[in-house]
């Protein structure tokens, strides 16, 4: 099995206009940096972008915003982002928020094949307006739905020809959940290898489903709070 | 005298036991970890995925790919575990966190919260608030008495959205600790030096003094 394409903009090259696109990372942590750039090479237009966060003014998925070309935004926090609150208050750009656990789960029903699910998260607040509640055991939940998303984009650690990703420390986040959500899958790693080369015990994302992966070019890695003891 | 940031912290790390798994927001409740008691193993959970967190790194030590909910940069502990987000909310929702701390702009005497959104100002978001709040088992708010205006925070009903509706029953602020139970704040401490006509200004919502009231060590 071989799923290796040769760069970002391979990997991104048939993604249209208009396309719900899931992006893997937190914050900074864990972004699949070099397939943002090549979207923002290819100009491809009014995205939805389901991601945790919507980057700094200028790295991640804030450098799309810088291009115009999300035009949704579904996250659990968007935090501080200069072009971001522009583009929000002028109405060019539409926003969603979501509890962070409840985007987390939605993007895994997602992969597990499974339509909707109920969560406390939300219950008596704005976000259970127009959904379905239930009581089980006494407490009140909401019904939630499996997000639907064109491609999923993810990052890893490693990975093999055959689209086995291994994760490092707390750039999983959201990765593993979106890589199955994804109708095509396309995954970018800092270390590429041949099949085999992988610990199967160690495997995160089982290869069925990524259907692209690449070596990224560079990794900037970019810090957002750089916290030092002394 | 009203408590520092640091005397709050303080107070809470009292409220740790031996063998505690803990959530610490964003702000005063960061600053629980620096007065874990000695003796006491208490093992911190990040939301982004990550369960046993460490300090600060040295600057040697700086790593992108390791850092805590509030996009902090941190170093892992003998005993760390790494997992996805979805993972994590699992251990929160399933109730195995022992303690949650976390801080609000609201709170009212049937135990709403609100700590997320303020109508007519830039939303950013509420991360994985909501999600703890419904959940978790033990939360202690930890917040001013008033806002910057001198109004209090200790409310009939909350004013902005909520965060989460009948989910909090104690509140440490800068002045006293409350249970909330009964659709009152049930002032159970109270700061050294501080007076009971000082926490009745101060509390809009109903206000019940404990007759057990004690002074907070500081």
């Amino acid at each position: 099995m071989n799923k290796v394409v040769a760069n970002a903009d391979e990997a991104v090259k048939d993604i249209p206009d208009n396309a719900v696109l899931m992006l893997g990372g937190f914050g900074l942590c864990g972004i699949p940096e070099n397939s943002i750039a090549a979207l923002i090479r290819k100009g491809v237009k009014g995205l939805t972008c389901i991601s945790n966060n919507a980057g700094v003014d200028d790295f991640g998925i804030g450098l799309m915003l810088k291009t115009r070309q999300v035009k949704k935004m579904i996250s659990s926090y968007v935090g501080e982002n200069a072009e971001f609150e522009r583009q929000l208050l002028s109405g060019e750009l539409e926003v969603e928020l979501i509890p962070q656990g409840t985007l987390a789960t939605r993007c895994m029903m997602s992969g597990y094949g499974i339509p909707a699910f109920f969560t406390p998260a939300g219950v008596g607040t704005e976000i259970a307006e127009g959904k379905e509640t239930r009581e089980f055991d006494g407490k009140e939940y909401l019904m939630e739905h499996a997000f639907k998303s064109d491609y999923a984009i993810v990052k890893a650690w490693k990975g093999d020809t055959a689209g086995n990703l291994i994760y490092r420390g707390t750039a999983r986040n959201f990765n593993p959940l979106m890589a199955m959500a994804g109708k095509i899958t396309i995954a970018e790693v800092e270390e590429l290898v041949a099949e085999g080369e992988l610990d199967p015990n160690e495997i995160h994302t089982a290869g069925i489903f990524v259907n692209r992966i690449f070596k990224g070019e560079k990794y900037e890695k970019r810090i957002e709070q750089r916290t030092i003891r002394k | 005298m009203a408590l520092t940031k640091e005397q709050i912290a303080q107070r809470i790390a009292r409220e740790l036991q031996d063998g505690y798994y803990v959530n610490l927001g964003i702000g005063i409740p960061t600053l629980v970890a620096n007065y874990i008691p000695k003796g006491i193993d208490v093992v911190l959970q990040s939301e982004n995925g990550l369960l046993g967190m460490g300090p600060f790194p040295t600057e040697d030590k700086v790593d992108a790919d390791l850092i805590n909910a509030g996009k902090q940069t941190i170093t892992t502990l003998p005993g760390t575990a790494f997992f996805d987000s979805a993972y994590s909310f699992g251990m929160i929702r399933s109730q195995r966190i022992d303690l949650t701390v976390l801080g609000a702009m609201e709170v009212s005497e049937n135990g709403d919260i609100a700590n997320w959104k303020i109508p007519g100002k830039l939303i950013k978001g509420m991360g994985g608030a909501m999600d703890l709040v419904a959940s978790a088992r033990n939360i202690i708010v930890t917040m001013m008495q008033t806002n910057p205006k001198g109004e209090s925070k200790l409310l009939p009903t909350c004013s902005l959205p909520l965060t989460g509706k009948k989910c909090i029953q104690r509140v440490l602020t800068d002045i006293g600790f409350y249970n909330i139970q009964d659709g009152a704040f049930h002032l159970v401490e109270i700061a050294p030096g501080v007076t009971v006509d000082e926490i009745k200004a101060k509390t809009l919502g109903k206000l019940v003094i404990s007759d057990k009231l004690k002074t907070i060590e500081v």
